[in-house]
């Protein structure tokens, strides 16, 4: 079977040795454009995965006092605020309320907006933590997603530095490696995650990922034939570092400035390098040793 | 000085998340697993070479350094009752599983052989553990740099063809120090030149990975990374120099004492700067930018993940 390690799977549940009859691969598409940062995705992930609370304090940069995906959350809503050029305004035929006691905007030629993205586990087709995990804690489900088994996590730790996403990570208090598990026990049972049940605006969609990615391609197409030119998906490429994400999304900015690595890459990609330049730095061991006890007999 | 990278990030968060190992665990680990490995090539050589003293201690510190190693590595784990599981499969995609493998074979040769060294029990069987742990000990002391490099870690992953060479340099030097220390001088010729070499291929090592990662060497010039490496640089090359020169007893166990304190502060100094390349999100989408940018050609925006790039709102 080709690309292993890295590169595009036609099928990535069957790479993995499901037979033929497993179901298509499940994914997620997130459409950050409708998101209203409301956080439902976060809290229904909560209530439905039993996941601990985190540190409830007051982070001073934005309305995100989540700051980032880990192992207590599952669902993450990045929330950025930035100036941008203004746009015209399109005039909906509404009453309009200009602001109270004549008051102006300070400057006049740029708009506030407000970029909100509900960040999740990528599932990806290659997934760093999977490979890396020494225990086969983490495997991959006939949906292609991947899920820890907590029974055999030994909280080695490994997956946490192996994931180009800064996803999964060891609970403190409990010393096991947790994250998203794409809701397996509702795909098992025939439901959409919860999250994406309690999207409000369907910001979050569920569904078969290639059907998913068929409608994200008409989405971006749509807005930017309506102007929004910065819109833009991620992780929607089989062709990328991780050959694909499980769980993409639509942009309107650069991935890093919602926190995203620009162009990831699964490490394991380069592991048969790795192992070449170990095995001969280890034969130079042998040799610089064989020689300096050997070779200076005389 | 360089001028500041410009990049953009959420808040300035890190990225990946850095690892979660443990100091002094894991460092201390990278340390005992070295000197661990390379004495459990120089006791049979000794013993060839009728060289008794350097013999036993090197079976003794093959045995220690497993057995302390162990120790550290289950300490690290965040459920230590479960690390059976680590020999629950052989997983080759997994530098930890395959490490786990090596690290529990070597440590049962090196185990058996410094038993028999002490009681001279079984001397059959004693000559199979000393062949296996000698066998294996070369590459428990650069399978850590796979480990290592084997991860999103921006400072180990770019430097995975040149950690190895590093902790192979590494380890000769704690091996060679330690013989000097504990054997008698008339029987230590060999772990000079080793010393001088280990300690010649650890400088080669960190140069080349310096020059080849560009900015992301940062962390191991700068802060206390920067100053472990630079305490490990003064005593490794300084105690290659006096292994080298030095006359008598009490040269050889400075000497020793040195490359053996020496490989312990360059396995702290790649362990801490790997975290700190973590938590700078610099060092993660700086150079995926700059990636991106090569592929898609001079003057034209970074075509990569997301597709054709856009122009960002001015800020």
């Amino acid at each position: 079977m080709s690309n292993q390690l890295a590169g595009p799977v036609a099928d990535v549940a069957g790479q993995t040795g499901y037979p033929d009859d497993h179901p298509p691969r499940m994914g997620f598409f997130t459409d950050t454009s409708i998101c209203i940062g409301c956080k439902a995705c976060e809290v229904a992930c909560k209530e439905w995965n039993l996941v601990p609370t985190d540190d409830q304090g007051l982070r001073g940069t934005s309305y995100d006092n989540t700051g980032d995906l880990g192992a207590n959350t599952w669902r993450h809503v990045a929330f950025v605020e930035q100036t941008a050029p203004r746009r015209q305004p399109v005039d909906l035929g509404m009453p309009e309320v200009g602001p109270p006691g004549g008051q102006t905007a300070a400057q006049t030629d740029r708009d506030v907006r407000w970029l909100m993205m509900s960040d999740v586990c990528k599932h990806c087709a290659h997934a760093a933590c999977l490979d890396v995990c020494p225990t086969g804690a983490l495997f991959r489900t006939e949906f292609g997603t991947v899920v820890v088994q907590q029974d055999i996590c030994n909280g080695c730790g490994y997956c946490v530095p192996a994931c180009p996403y800064g996803v999964i990570d060891i609970r403190p208090g409990d010393g096991r490696a947790w994250k998203c598990t794409l809701c397996y026990d509702r795909l098992r049972g025939g439901l959409e995650p919860a999250c994406a049940k309690a999207c409000p605006t369907k910001s979050i969609q569920f569904g078969p990922w290639e059907e998913l990615r068929e409608r994200a391609q008409r989405r971006v197409e749509e807005l930017q034939a309506a102007g929004l030119t910065e819109a833009r998906l991620y992780g929607a490429d089989p062709n990328d570092g991780v050959g694909g994400d499980g769980a993409f999304f639509l942009l309107l900015d650069e991935p890093e400035v919602y926190g995203l690595p620009p162009d990831p890459v699964v490490t394991t990609r380069d592991l048969p390098a790795m192992w070449r330049y170990a095995g001969a730095a280890a034969l130079a061991v042998a040799g610089a040793m064989l020689a300096a006890f050997l070779g200076g007999r005389r | 000085m360089v001028p500041e990278v410009e990049f953009r990030s959420y808040y300035g968060q890190p990225i990946i998340k850095p690892p979660v190992w443990k100091t002094p665990d894991v460092p201390l680990y990278l340390f005992l697993g070295g000197l661990a490995g390379t004495s459990a090539v120089i006791a049979p050589l000794a013993e060839l070479t009728g060289r008794s003293r350097l013999a036993r201690a090197g079976y003794l510190a093959a045995a220690a350094g497993a057995a302390g190693g162990t120790v550290a590595l289950i300490h690290d784990l965040g459920r230590p009752a479960r690390f059976l599981n680590m020999l629950r499969m052989l997983k080759p995609t997994s530098p930890l599983s395959v490490g786990s493998w090596i690290l529990a074979s070597f440590g049962t040769s090196a185990g058996a052989a410094g038993a028999a060294t002490v009681t001279g029990w079984l001397p059959g069987p004693a000559r199979v553990a000393k062949a296996g742990a000698a066998l294996l000990g070369p590459i428990l002391t650069t399978y850590t740099a796979v480990l290592f490099a084997d991860t999103a870690v921006p400072a180990w992953h770019d430097a995975h063809r040149q950690l190895p060479f590093l902790f192979a340099g590494s380890a000769l030097a704690a091996g060679a120090g330690w013989g000097l220390v504990a054997a008698p001088t008339v029987e230590t010729r060999p772990l000079r030149a080793m010393a001088v070499v280990g300690a010649g291929v650890e400088a080669l090592a960190e140069r080349r990975m310096r020059s080849r990662l560009g900015m992301v060497a940062e962390p191991y010039r700068t802060g206390r990374p920067g100053r472990w490496l630079r305490a490990a640089r003064w005593l490794t090359v300084g105690g290659a120099v006096l292994a080298a020169t030095g006359r008598g007893r009490a040269a050889a166990a400075v000497a020793g004492t040195a490359l053996m304190v020496g490989s312990l502060c360059t396995r702290f100094g790649v362990f801490e700067a790997g975290i700190a390349s973590a938590r700078d999100p610099k060092y993660t989408v700086v150079p995926q930018r700059r990636r991106l940018s090569a592929l898609a050609g001079p003057g034209e925006p970074g075509v990569g993940k997301t597709g054709p790039a856009v122009s960002a709102p001015p800020p």
